[in-house]
């Protein structure tokens, strides 16, 4: 029970984590701006087969309109300071989930991967319930310890083909220079698609759901009063989101 | 340390908003220094092409390679018959319009501000080509972002400066243990000046760094720098200067085309 003049608060993000999202999104968004600098003068990834090219990454208008070529000084200049920041920060991030178990909350776990299913039927609206959790659903846990992951593989084909010669044997791991080029660009678009589907996510949860990660608690909703039979106790409805 | 269960905590409409507000406060006031730190980053003064914050970081990098890295890294070889047949000619600059090969010497200062004549030595390709030969066949790495793996020939470079007694204060032959004898630097530039480069010794020493007069088994082409080249494979092809006609020994660096146009000094892989 709720006592009168009051409400109940869900201690969500912690202040750490809220930093370390945010001082992300920049930092990862100037090495893509810098990154597709860099990019630009060597541009030669294209989804296609033979001579039919159904994309190409990328298109010269898009550089003009953005104003990104020409400028791989720039570029690397950009790369080789904001990559510090990108590193640090990282690194910061994953010492804290480490040490104050909050690792518990997102990496995924037994039931994750054959629960997330249900998670993408629920958000497509085909499924009515989603699985019950705890900070993050199934989907979230995989989405979210996968974006680390390839955090983590962004440092080390950026390291390969920085400095291909000292780090030779990471170089040979990734399947050599040009291929460490390829899943570095690879990434990267990686991140603009979750930062895609993220958006979406984030706008359909609605505020209380974005503003935890400012203030790092959600208000807890008044539990609506059952109208009819509660659902099956497997497939309780969600009480927070994204 | 066990977290299963997010905490909940009862709390007064009052405290909630006051949280809120200062939370979003500090938000807008972060957002609010990214807008003017970023404006005020490209807003400063360039220098060496690379504005002043961005270029302090790169010779800060280039330290942090320089502390953490080791020179005696080999770059991979490849079997010869892996070299490219058609070698891509990136860079034109110094190539000038007319080449007059009859004309071409090696100039090389032994001291930077010596006056004595006998501080100059001159060079003909012969005598390059009387040292012992070296041959490379490795990945050349372009920092526009390419790779070719290419074959090349010519003298190592350490062998040059032991040969002529070059790159010390001394005017002994190099040695490596007795670094501190060593000039720091080595510049070299094009007949007619227009192309640059400044190499630092370690790298210079490096084993696989050749003056290269031939490509594929033959007579370096036109177009690669004829008669002679850089090839230092543990830097990005900028630095693999084509048609050298200066070198120089210097203990601050020496003026680098690309360093001048926003590019990092050391240029190192």
């Amino acid at each position: 029970m709720v006592s009168p003049g009051k409400r109940k608060i869900i201690k969500k993000h912690p202040l750490v984590i809220r930093w370390a999202h945010w001082v992300n999104f920049p930092v990862l968004g100037v090495m893509i701006y810098s990154g597709i600098m860099i990019y630009w003068a060597n541009d030669i990834y294209r989804i296609g087969w033979g001579d039919k090219t159904v994309l190409k990454f990328f298109p010269d208008s898009f550089y003009s309109a953005l104003n990104l070529d020409g400028r791989l000084s720039d570029g690397m200049a950009l790369h080789f300071f904001f990559m510090w920041l990108f590193f640090v920060n990282g690194f910061i991030y994953v010492l804290y989930t480490i040490i104050s178990g909050e690792w518990r909350l997102l990496l995924p776990n037994r039931k994750s991967f054959k629960e997330a299913w249900q998670v993408l039927l629920h958000d497509l609206h085909i499924r009515k319930y989603e699985p019950p959790h705890i900070k993050y659903n199934a989907a979230q846990r995989i989405a979210y310890s996968a974006i680390i992951v390839m955090g983590f593989g962004s440092l080390i084909t950026g390291l390969s083909i920085y400095k291909p010669t000292q780090f030779g044997w990471l170089c040979a791991i990734l399947g050599g220079y040009e291929w460490a080029r390829v899943e570095h660009f690879a990434l990267t678009i990686g991140y603009v698609v979750f930062f895609l589907i993220h958006i979406i996510q984030v706008i359909i949860t609605g505020w209380n759901n974005f503003q935890a990660m400012v203030t790092g608690f959600e208000i807890k909703k008044a539990k609506p009063i059952p109208m009819e039979e509660p659902a099956p106790v497997e497939e309780k409805p969600a009480t927070t989101q994204a | 340390m066990k977290k299963k269960e997010l905490e909940e905590e009862e709390k007064s409409g009052k405290y909630i908003r006051r949280r809120m507000i200062i939370s979003f406060a500090v938000f807008f006031v972060f957002i609010g220094t990214l807008i003017i730190g970023w404006h005020w980053l490209n807003t400063r003064d360039t220098d060496n092409g690379a504005l002043g914050p961005l270029r302090k970081v790169l010779d800060v990098n280039e330290k942090v390679n320089n502390v953490f890295f080791s020179s005696n890294h080999l770059v991979k070889e490849y079997p010869k018959d892996k070299a490219v047949k058609h070698v891509r000619a990136n860079g034109d600059i110094g190539m000038g319009d007319y080449f007059d090969a009859s004309r071409w010497k090696l100039t090389v200062t032994r001291h930077p501000e010596s006056t004595s004549p006998d501080s100059v030595l001159y060079l003909k390709i012969e005598e390059i080509e009387a040292l012992p030969r070296t041959e490379i066949t490795f990945d050349f790495k372009c920092i526009e972002g390419w790779s070719q793996i290419t074959n090349w020939a010519g003298v190592r470079f350490s062998d040059f400066l032991i040969h002529y007694h070059l790159g010390t204060h001394s005017g002994k032959a190099p040695d490596p243990n007795h670094p501190e004898d060593m000039y720091k630097y080595v510049g070299l530039m094009t007949p007619d000046s227009a192309y640059y480069v400044g190499v630092d010794m370690k790298s210079i020493m490096h084993p696989q760094t050749i003056l290269a007069y031939e490509m594929n088994d033959s007579i370096l082409p036109m177009e690669h720098g004829y008669p002679l080249r850089l090839i230092i494979p543990i830097k990005y092809g900028v630095k693999h200067i084509k048609r050298i006609a200066y070198m120089y020994f210097s203990d601050t660096r020496p003026k680098d085309y690309w360093f001048e146009r926003g590019y990092d000094y050391d240029a190192a892989l």
